[in-house]
C-alpha cells in the first residue's frame, strides 16, 4: 500500500492492523497474541462506552486533579525576550507527572478484563510510581521491573513504589535501564499471561498500546487547546514536548496535528552528543527496526542489534520511540531535535530560578529547546510546552552533578 | 529446500520414532567452537538442528539463552556469521535440516530478500521467528515460503481452537508446540496435558508436531517423544555449554564433548519413546 505523502488527516491512525504508515504493528510472541487481541477488543468497547469514559473523567477530576493549569511563564518570557511561553502543568498531577493519565485508564481496562495482577516497567520511576499508585487505589498486587542502574539513580521513586505496596524487581540484564526492564516485563507477561495485565508506560509496544496510551494522554492536548483559546483567543504557534518513548509528547501533539498553523517539535535526549554512543536520539540518529512489539526508529548497529541509550534523564533513556512519532517524522508533520545533557541541566536551573518551578529532567530537555527558539520568535508568537513532570525525584542526580552534597 | 525437512520427518515416521531437535546459539561461546558443536550434533543423535541467531533483546528467552546470546555477540557473532556456520556445516552434511531461530530485527536490518537468498544459499531449511505472529505474515513468512524455506510456527497453550487454523495457515515443516506459557528454560509441564494438546493440534494439521520448553533429560525426551513427532531441547544444551566454559567464559577443551554427551543421552530417550507406548 502506498502511503500518501500528505494524508487528509494526521489524526486518523492507526489502521486496523495497528499501523501508522509502515510503523507500529504487532510483533509479539504467539503466547501473547490472543491476549493482545482480547485487549484490543476490550479497548474498542471501552472507548465508546459512556460509563467507562465517565469513570475515567471522574477519576481525572477527583483523583489526578485535572484539568492541569495552563500557565503563562511571564518571567521566563521576559528573560528570553521573544515568544510568549506557556506551560501545560502536568507536573502538578497526582504522583507528579503525566504518567498517571495513562495508568488510570489502563487499570480501569484491567478491571473490566477481570485481571488479577499488574505489572509495569519503569525508567525514571514515574510510570512505576503511577502504576503502583493505581494498583493500590484499585486493590491489585503490582510488580514493577526497573533497570538496576535506574534503581540506583532514582532511589526516591523506588521508595515510593515500595510504600505503595509494589514489588520492585531490579533488572540486571543488558545495561540495567528501561529497555531491559521492558524485556523483563514482557518475559513476566509471557509467563503469567492468563491473570496479568501489563501497563505499558509509553505510547509504544504492540497494537493497541500506542493508540490506547495516546488516547489516555491526549487529555493533555485537548485541555491545553481549549485553555489556550480561552487565554489568548487563538492556537499556539508551536507546541514542544520531550520524547523518550513519547507518551507525553503524543498526548500534547495529537489534538493539534490537523492545525496546520501549529508547528510541532519533539525533543530527544542528545545525551553527551550524537557523535558518540551516549545518547537516546532514536529519531535523529536511528533507523527503522522492530523491537518490543512495534516497528519504529531504533538505535541499532549494522547487524540490527539494539544499542543502549544514555541520558542524564532516566525517563528518556530508551533506544526506541513510539511508532506514531516515527510516522510524524517521516511525513514531516513534526520535527524532532536533540538536546544535550548539559543544555537540559542549564534549563532545569533556569526554570527553577525564574519561575520557582523545579522541573523533571525530562521536560528540562523540552525547555532547553524552548530557550533556544523563543528569542528568535516574535513577541506576538506563542510557544506551548508540556511540563510533564516535576523535578523532586531528580534533585539528587542534579545535586551530584553540580557538586552539592545532599 | 523444504524437501530435506519433509524427507527427514518421513524417514523418522518409517523408523517409528520421534525426532530429536537440538537448539544451540550460533557463535556461543565463539564461532569456531559453535561450528564444532554443530558438526558434532548429527553424530550424537540430533535429527534436526535449530541454529539460534543471537539478538540483543531476546524477549521470550530465559536467562540461559539470554546469556548465550550475550556471549555470542561479545565474541563478534552477527547474522551473516550465523549463516556462515550453516554454510560450513553443509559442506559435510547435506541431510540434516537446519532451522534458524531468533528474532526479526537482525533479519529486517539485513533486508528480507537479501536474507532469504543468503539463507537458501547457506542451506537453511526453515525459520522460526519468535516475534512474527501470523498477523505479520506479509513481513517474512510469505516471502520465505515463496522461496521454498519453511516457516515454522510456535503454538502455545494460549492458542485456542479458534486461533489454531490462523496460526497453521502458512506454516510448514513442522509445528513447534511450546508446552507452557513462559520463557525458554522454565520447568517441565504436565505430560498428560502435553499429549492432549498435541492431539488437539494434530486434529488441525497433517504437519509433524514437535514439543519443546522444559526438556532437560533423556527421561523427559522419552516421555514427550511418546506423545509427539519430535522433541525440542534448547536451554539444557545451552546450559551444558555454559557449564563447560572456563571462568572467563571461554570455550574449554571439553565444551564440544559435553554437548555431544548430553545429546547422546537425549537421543537414547527419543529412540526408546515409542517402546514405552508399546509397553
Amino acid at each position: 500500500m502506498n502511503q500518501p505523502l500528505k494524508p487528509n488527516s494526521f489524526r486518523a491512525g492507526p489502521d486496523e492492523d495497528g499501523r501508522f504508515g509502515i510503523y507500529g504493528g504487532r510483533f509479539v510472541a504467539e503466547t501473547l497474541m490472543p491476549l493482545i487481541l482480547d485487549l484490543e477488543a476490550e479497548w474498542n468497547k471501552a472507548k465508546t462506552d459512556p460509563a467507562f469514559q465517565a469513570e475515567l473523567a471522574h477519576l481525572g477530576t477527583h483523583y489526578i486533579g485535572r484539568p492541569s493549569p495552563l500557565y503563562f511563564a511571564e518571567r521566563l518570557t521576559a528573560e528570553l525576550g521573544g515568544a510568549k511561553i506557556y506551560f501545560k502543568r502536568d507536573e502538578l498531577n497526582h504522583t507528579g507527572s503525566h504518567k498517571i493519565n495513562n495508568c488510570i485508564g489502563q487499570i480501569l481496562l484491567a478491571k473490566r478484563m477481570g485481571k488479577k495482577r499488574i505489572i509495569a516497567e519503569t525508567g525514571a520511576g514515574q510510570h512505576g510510581v503511577a502504576s503502583a499508585t493505581v494498583a493500590a487505589r484499585f486493590g491489585f498486587p503490582c510488580v514493577v521491573y526497573m533497570g538496576a542502574t535506574d534503581v540506583e539513580r532514582q532511589a526516591p521513586n523506588v521508595f515510593r513504589m515500595k510504600l505503595l505496596g509494589a514489588e520492585v524487581i531490579p533488572v540486571t540484564s543488558g545495561h540495567g535501564t528501561l529497555k531491559d526492564a521492558m524485556n523483563e516485563a514482557l518475559r513476566d507477561w509471557v509467563t503469567n499471561v492468563e491473570d496479568t495485565y501489563y501497563i505499558i508506560g509509553t505510547a509504544a509496544g504492540p497494537h493497541p498500546y500506542p493508540e490506547m496510551v495516546r488516547e489516555f494522554q491526549s487529555v493533555i492536548g485537548k485541555e491545553a487547546r481549549e485553555q489556550m483559546i480561552a487565554a489568548e483567543g487563538r492556537l499556539p504557534d508551536m507546541v514542544v514536548a520531550a520524547v523518550g518513548g513519547g507518551s507525553n509528547a503524543i498526548g500534547l501533539f495529537h489534538p493539534f496535528l490537523d492545525d496546520e498553523s501549529v508547528r510541532i517539535v519533539g525533543v530527544e535526549a542528545g545525551g553527551k552528543g550524537l557523535d558518540g554512543e551516549e545518547h537516546c536520539a532514536s529519531l535523529t540518529a536511528g533507523r527503522p527496526g522492530v523491537l518490543h512489539g512495534n516497528r519504529t526508529y531504533l538505535l541499532q548497529d549494522s547487524d540490527g542489534q539494539i544499542k543502549e541509550g544514555h541520558s542524564i534523564s532516566a525517563g528518556l533513556d530508551y533506544p526506541g520511540i513510539g511508532p506514531e512519532h516515527s510516522w510524524l517524522k517521516d511525513t514531516g508533520r513534526a520535527e524532532y531535535v536533540p538536546i544535550m545533557d548539559d543544555e537540559a541541566l542549564e534549563a532545569f536551573q533556569m526554570l527553577t530560578r525564574t519561575e520557582g518551578i523545579i522541573p523533571a529532567l525530562e521536560p528540562s530537555h523540552a525547555l532547553a529547546e524552548v530557550i533556544k527558539r523563543a528569542p528568535k520568535m516574535g513577541k506576538d508568537e506563542i510557544i506551548l510546552m508540556n511540563l510533564c513532570g516535576r523535578g523532586d525525584k531528580d534533585i539528587f542526580t542534579v545535586g551530584k552533578i553540580l557538586g552539592m552534597g545532599l | 529446500m523444504t524437501a530435506r525437512m519433509d524427507k527427514r520427518f518421513a524417514d523418522l515416521k518409517a523408523e517409528g520414532r520421534p525426532a530429536l531437535i537440538t537448539y544451540f546459539m550460533g557463535g556461543d561461546p565463539d564461532y569456531e567452537t559453535s561450528l564444532g558443536i554443530m558438526k558434532a550434533l548429527p553424530e550424537a543423535g540430533a535429527d534436526v538442528i535449530e541454529l539460534g541467531m543471537p539478538f540483543s533483546d531476546p524477549m521470550a528467552d530465559g536467562p540461559a539463552i539470554q546469556l548465550a546470546g550475550q556471549r555470542a555477540l561479545k565474541a563478534g557473532q552477527t547474522l551473516a556469521r550465523t549463516l556462515d556456520l550453516a554454510r560450513e556445516f553443509r559442506k559435510q552434511d547435506q541431510d540434516t535440516p537446519i532451522v534458524l531461530m531468533g528474532y526479526y530485527n537482525p533479519i529486517y536490518s539485513m533486508g528480507v530478500e537479501t536474507f532469504l537468498d543468503a539463507a537458501l544459499e547457506a542451506g537453511i531449511d526453515g525459520l522460526i521467528v519468535v516475534d512474527l505472529p501470523p498477523e505479520m505474515d506479509d513481513e517474512l513468512c510469505i516471502p520465505a515460503v515463496a522461496k521454498g524455506i519453511n516457516f515454522i510456527r510456535l503454538t502455545t497453550p494460549t492458542t485456542d481452537n479458534n486461533r489454531l487454523p490462523r496460526v497453521l495457515q502458512n506454516s510448514s515443516g513442522f509445528v513447534y508446540y511450546v508446552s507452557m506459557n513462559g520463557i525458554t528454560g522454565s520447568a517441565l509441564p504436565d505430560l498428560s496435558a502435553i499429549a492432549s494438546s498435541v492431539n488437539r493440534i494434530k486434529a488441525h494439521t497433517p504437519l509433524p508436531v514437535c514439543v519443546g520448553f522444559g526438556v532437560k533429560t533423556a527421561d523427559h525426551a522419552r516421555a514427550i517423544g511418546a506423545a509427539a513427532d519430535g522433541v525440542v531441547v534448547g536451554s539444557a544444551i545451552v546450559a551444558q555449554i555454559a557449564g563447560s566454559l572456563t571462568k572467563d567464559g571461554k570455550a574449554s577443551p571439553d565444551t564440544i564433548s559435553a554437548v555431544s554427551t548430553l545429546v547422546r543421552g537425549l537421543a537414547t530417550g527419543v529412540r526408546s519413546a515409542r517402546l514405552v507406548v508399546a509397553e
